[in-house]
C-alpha cells in the first residue's frame, strides 16, 4: 500500500522515457531551425559584402543593365548591373504562371466539378507524374525539342524566354493544379447545390460561386508555382541562352539569376567581387523566396477573413 | 449568348485544356522513353562515361546516383522523424512552434540552387571538405528535410488520437505510446513518404553541382573499405550523378553522342522514378492490408 | 428546457470502504466552465455508474480521475486516491493510469496481434518472463469472456475482431494490467444489444476484483450493473445514491424527469 503511494508521487521510468524522448526530437528540430538562420545568416553575409566590403552602390547594382564584374567601366566602376537577369527572371516566372493558371484551373475544375471521381482517377497520377519529371529532363526536352521547334518557326537560336516560359509551364502546372484543387474542394457543397436549385447552368456556378469562394485558394496555388519558377536553375539554365543582356523581346537569349548563379559560380574565386556579385544574386533568389512567402500568408490571412 | 451556350463553351474549353495536359504529359514521357530506351544497354548500364569519345556509359553515374540516395536517406530520416514527432506529438501550442513551422515552410520553398550554395559555402569552402558525396548527401538532406519532416508529421497525424489515449491510460509514458502504437501504425504513410521524397533526391541535380561535384572518377567496385580514396564506398570523394550528369552533357559537354546519352540517361532516371513511385504506392496498399486484415 | 436549480442537490456518503474520492473538483476548457464542485465517493469491489444527458459533463469527469485529461483542460480540485491527491503537480501521471485504467468509448485496439494488444504495456512495465505473459494473456482474456472466442487466434490482427469483441479486448487489455480501479467512457454505446449483454456480463464478474466506475447514457444499463449511481446535469452533479434508491425514489426533481424520460 505504501509502496504505491511512493510511485505516485516519485518519477518512474516512464517519466524518463518522456524526459528522453522530449529531448530528442527537440534536437532535430532545433537542428532543422538552426540550419534555416545558418542558411539565411550565411547567404546574407555573403550577399551583402559586394555592398560593404566593394562598396559597389545597391542602385547601380539593381539598375545597371551591364554585367562584367571582372571588368571596370570607363569611370573606373565595375560592370555589375543585375537588372537584365532580374527583370529575365520575372519575366519568365510571370509568362509560365500566365501560361500554366487556365490549364491547372481547367484540370483542377475537370477534377473537382465535372467529373471528380473519373478526373481524379485519372488526373491524380498525371499531376504526381509531372511532379515526378525531374528538372534537367524538362530541361534536356527543352533543349532538343522545343528550342529547335522555335528555332524553326520564329528564326534565331531559339534559346530564350520563351523557351523558357514553356519549360516553367510544364513544371509549374503540377503545383498549381493541386492546389488549386484543395481549394475549390474547401468550397463548401450547399454553395453549389444553392445556386443550382436558382437555376443557374453549371458554368455559372463554377465562374459566378465556387471560382469566386476559392480566389484566395487559387491566388496561393499560382504564387507558389511563381515560386517554384523563379527558383528553378537547371532546367531554365539549359534553354534561356545564358547570355546576360537585356532581354529585347521572347526570343533572344539572356539569363537569369539562377542561370547566372549556375554558370558563374564555379568560375570565379571565393572572396573576389566577381564572385562576391554571384553571392548577390543568390540573396535576390533568397529574398524574393521570402517574399513569395510572405505573399502566401499574407493572401490566406486576408482569405480567412472574409469567410 | 444565352447561358447555356455559354455553359456549353466553357465545358469544351476545359474539356480541351484537360487534353492538353494529358497529351503534354503522354508527349513528355512517350519522347524520352521512345527516345532514351533504345540507348540503354547492358554496355551503356555497366561502361565508364567517355569525355571526348561516343560509346560512353553511365555506370558511374548510376551508382553515385543510388549511393547517394542512401547516404542522403540515411541521414536526413532520423533528423526527420525526430522533428515529425515533435511537431506532431510534443508540439505545445505557441508561438515557438509556429516560428519553427515557418522555418519548416521557408526551407521547403528555398530553391533547391541556393540550399546547393549554402552547402557549397558551408562544406566545400569553409569546411574544406571539397566536392564529396558526403557534401552532397548533406545539402540533399537540406533539402529533403522540410517535405520529409511534412510527411512524417502528417502520417503519426493520421493515427487516429484513439490510440493515443489507448497506450496513455495503459500507463505507458507518452513516448513509449508513440514510438510502440502510434509510430508503427503510421508506418505505411512514412514509407510512402520516403520512397515519393527519394524519387524527388534521385532526380535533383542543381543542389549537388556543387557539393558533390560534376567528375565521377573511375572508383574500384572491389574495394569494400570506404576510407580508401579508390573505394567505390569511399564518401569524400566527388561523384556526378546520373541527374548531374545530364545537365553537363548538354551545356558544357563535348561528347560527340550527348544527345544519345542523355536520352538514355533520362530514360533510365525517369524509369526509376517511375519504379519509385510504383513501388509506393503497391507496398502502401499492401502495408495496408497487412496491418487490417486477417493472417 | 426547463430550468432546474443546481443548490438542491441531494448527495450520500457511502458507509464502506472507499477506492477513490473526488473534493471540489472543477474543469475548465479555456474560458468554458464545464465540471462544477464534484464530490462523490466511490467504494471500493462496486459498481458506480454516471448517467446524464450528453453534454452533462459525465464523461469529462471521468477522464479527470485518471488523469486523461492534462492535456485539454484545467482540473481543479482534490481526487484522492490511497490518501494522496493525484491531481497535484508532483503526481507521476504513469503510475496513475497503472493503478486506475480506462476503457473508452469506442473499441481502439492496437494495430497489432491479440496476444500483443495484451503483453505490449506489460513488457513495457518490465514483465518478460514468457510464462508470466502468457498467463496474463489467458487471465485476463478470461475475465473479460473473450478467452473462448479467441483462444486459437491470439496471434490474429486485433483489428479483425468484431466491435463487441474488440471492446472486450480492452477490458481485457486494461485488467492484465492489474489496475484497483477500471474507468469505462460508454464502453457499449457503439455495440449491439448482444454484444451489450456480454459486456455488462463481464462488468459483473470483474466486480469481484476491481472497483469499476462506468459513464452511460442508458439508464437501464445503469439500473441492471451499478451498485451507485450519480446523476450528472449541465457540468453539476444533482444526485449520488443507491441506484435503486435513485431509480425508484429519486431525491431532486432534475433526476425524476431525466429517469422518467420527461426531460427538456
Amino acid at each position: 500500500m505504501d509502496e504505491i503511494k511512493k510511485d505516485l508521487q516519485n518519477p518512474s521510468k516512464a517519466t524518463h522515457q518522456d524526459y528522453f524522448g522530449r529531448t530528442i526530437t527537440y534536437i532535430c528540430i532545433a537542428f532543422v531551425g538552426l540550419l534555416v538562420i545558418s542558411i539565411l545568416y550565411f547567404i546574407t553575409t555573403r550577399g551583402i559584402a559586394t555592398f560593404t566590403a566593394n562598396h559597389v552602390s545597391l542602385w547601380k547594382f539593381l539598375s545597371g543593365t551591364n554585367w562584367n564584374p571582372g571588368l571596370l567601366d570607363k569611370h573606373g566602376n565595375p560592370q555589375i548591373g543585375a537588372l537584365p537577369m532580374i527583370v529575365t527572371s520575372f519575366s519568365v516566372t510571370i509568362l509560365a504562371a500566365v501560361v500554366a493558371t487556365p490549364f491547372a484551373l481547367g484540370v483542377a475544375l475537370f477534377m473537382t466539378e465535372i467529373a471528380p471521381e473519373k478526373g481524379t482517377k485519372i488526373l491524380q497520377p498525371v499531376i504526381e507524374l509531372l511532379v515526378g519529371i525531374p528538372s534537367v529532363v524538362y530541361g534536356f526536352i527543352g533543349l532538343s525539342v522545343i528550342v529547335p521547334l522555335i528555332r524553326h518557326t520564329f528564326g534565331g537560336t531559339g534559346f530564350g524566354i520563351l523557351a523558357g516560359t514553356l519549360v516553367l509551364f510544364v513544371m509549374v502546372l503540377p503545383t498549381i493544379t493541386s492546389l488549386s484543387v484543395d481549394s475549390i474542394k474547401a468550397v463548401p457543397m450547399f454553395y453549389r447545390s444553392a445556386s443550382l436549385a436558382l437555376g443557374a447552368t453549371r458554368w455559372q456556378t463554377i465562374y459566378k460561386v465556387v471560382l469566386r469562394a476559392a480566389t484566395p485558394g487559387i491566388l496561393t496555388a499560382v504564387i507558389f508555382g511563381m515560386s517554384r519558377a523563379f527558383g528553378e536553375a537547371l532546367a531554365v539554365q539549359m534553354v534561356i541562352g545564358n547570355a546576360v543582356l537585356m532581354p529585347h523581346g521572347l526570343l533572344t537569349p539572356s539569363s537569369t539569376l539562377t542561370s547566372q548563379l549556375t554558370t558563374g559560380i564555379g568560375n570565379t574565386t571565393m572572396g573576389t567581387l566577381p564572385n562576391n556579385a554571384l553571392w548577390s544574386l543568390a540573396l535576390i533568389l533568397l529574398l524574393m523566396s521570402l517574399v513569395f512567402n510572405i505573399l502566401v500568408r499574407f493572401i490566406g490571412k486576408k482569405g480567412s477573413l472574409k469567410k | 449568348m444565352n447561358s447555356k451556350t455559354s455553359n456549353n463553351i466553357a465545358t469544351g474549353v476545359i474539356y480541351v485544356l484537360v487534353a492538353a495536359v494529358i497529351g503534354i504529359l503522354v508527349f513528355l514521357l512517350g519522347y524520352i522513353l521512345w527516345t532514351g530506351i533504345p540507348h540503354i544497354s547492358g554496355h551503356f548500364l555497366t561502361s565508364a562515361a567517355q569525355s571526348f569519345r561516343a560509346g560512353g556509359g553511365v555506370r558511374d553515374q548510376l551508382f553515385n546516383s543510388l549511393y547517394l540516395l542512401v547516404l542522403t536517406l540515411i541521414i536526413s530520416f532520423p533528423i526527420a522523424l525526430g522533428s515529425g514527432i515533435y511537431l506532431s506529438e510534443y508540439a505545445p501550442n505557441n508561438w515557438f512552434t509556429s516560428l519553427i513551422r515557418t522555418a519548416v515552410e521557408v526551407l521547403s520553398s528555398l530553391p533547391s540552387v541556393v540550399v546547393g550554395l549554402f552547402g557549397y559555402l558551408l562544406f566545400v569552402i569553409q569546411f574544406n571538405m571539397g566536392f564529396s558525396i558526403l557534401a552532397g548527401a548533406i545539402a540533399l538532406t537540406f533539402f529533403n528535410l522540410p517535405l520529409l519532416t511534412r510527411s512524417i508529421e502528417e502520417s503519426l497525424q493520421d493515427v487516429s488520437q484513439l490510440q493515443r489515449e489507448a497506450g496513455l491510460s495503459l500507463g505507458l509514458s507518452r513516448w513509449k505510446t508513440i514510438t510502440g502504437i502510434v509510430l508503427p501504425a503510421a508506418v505505411p504513410g512514412i514509407l510512402t513518404g520516403i520512397i515519393l521524397s527519394a524519387g524527388r533526391v534521385f532526380g535533383e541535380a542543381a543542389a549537388l553541382i556543387y557539393t558533390a561535384g560534376q567528375s565521377a572518377p573511375t572508383v574500384n567496385y572491389g574495394d569494400w573499405n570506404p576510407a580508401d580514396p579508390a573505394s567505390f564506398l569511399n564518401p569524400l570523394r566527388p561523384a556526378e550523378t546520373l541527374a548531374v550528369h545530364i545537365w553537363k552533357l548538354n551545356t558544357e559537354g563535348v561528347t560527340p553522342d550527348a544527345a544519345a546519352i542523355s536520352s538514355g540517361a533520362s530514360a533510365v532516371l525517369i524509369v526509376v522514378i517511375l519504379l519509385f513511385n510504383l513501388l509506393a504506392r503497391m507496398l502502401g496498399n499492401w502495408m495496408y492490408k497487412k496491418m487490417t486484415a486477417t493472417r | 428546457m426547463q430550468n432546474y436549480s443546481f443548490d438542491d442537490t441531494h448527495i450520500i456518503d457511502i458507509p464502506l470502504e472507499k477506492a477513490m474520492t473526488t473534493e471540489n473538483l472543477q474543469v475548465f476548457y479555456g474560458d468554458n466552465h464545464a465540471m462544477h464542485d464534484a464530490s462523490l465517493e466511490f467504494p471500493r469491489y462496486r459498481i458506480a455508474a454516471l448517467i446524464g444527458a450528453s453534454g452533462s459533463g459525465k464523461s469529462t469527469y471521468l477522464r479527470c480521475l485518471n488523469r486523461m485529461n492534462d492535456r485539454i483542460a484545467t482540473v481543479k480540485g482534490k481526487i484522492m486516491y490511497r490518501d494522496t491527491d493525484i491531481n497535484s503537480k508532483n503526481i507521476n501521471v504513469y503510475e496513475v493510469r497503472k493503478h486506475i485504467s480506462m476503457v473508452f468509448q469506442r473499441p481502439n485496439p492496437f494495430a497489432k496481434s491479440i496476444r500483443e494488444n495484451i503483453t505490449f504495456a506489460l513488457k513495457r512495465n518490465g514483465i518478460k518472463d514468457k510464462n508470466e505473459l502468457n498467463k496474463r494473456v489467458e487471465e485476463s482474456l478470461k475475465a473479460a469472456a473473450l478467452w473462448d472466442e479467441v483462444k486459437d487466434e491470439l496471434d490474429k490482427s486485433a483489428l479483425a475482431l468484431s466491435g463487441g469483441q474488440a471492446q472486450r479486448l480492452c477490458i481485457a487489455r486494461c485488467v492484465a494490467m492489474k489496475p484497483d480501479i477500471l474507468l469505462l467512457d460508454e464502453p457499449a454505446s457503439a455495440l449491439d444489444p448482444i454484444s451489450t449483454a456480454k459486456i455488462e456480463e463481464t462488468l459483473q464478474q470483474l466486480r469481484k476484483n476491481y472497483s469499476i466506475i462506468i459513464v452511460t447514457h442508458n439508464m437501464q444499463q445503469a439500473s441492471r450493473i451499478a451498485d451507485y449511481t450519480a446523476f450528472f446535469h449541465m457540468g453539476h452533479v444533482l444526485e449520488y445514491d443507491e441506484t435503486e434508491k435513485l431509480f425508484t425514489n429519486p431525491e431532486i426533481k432534475a433526476t425524476e424527469d431525466y429517469i422518467s424520460g420527461n426531460f427538456g
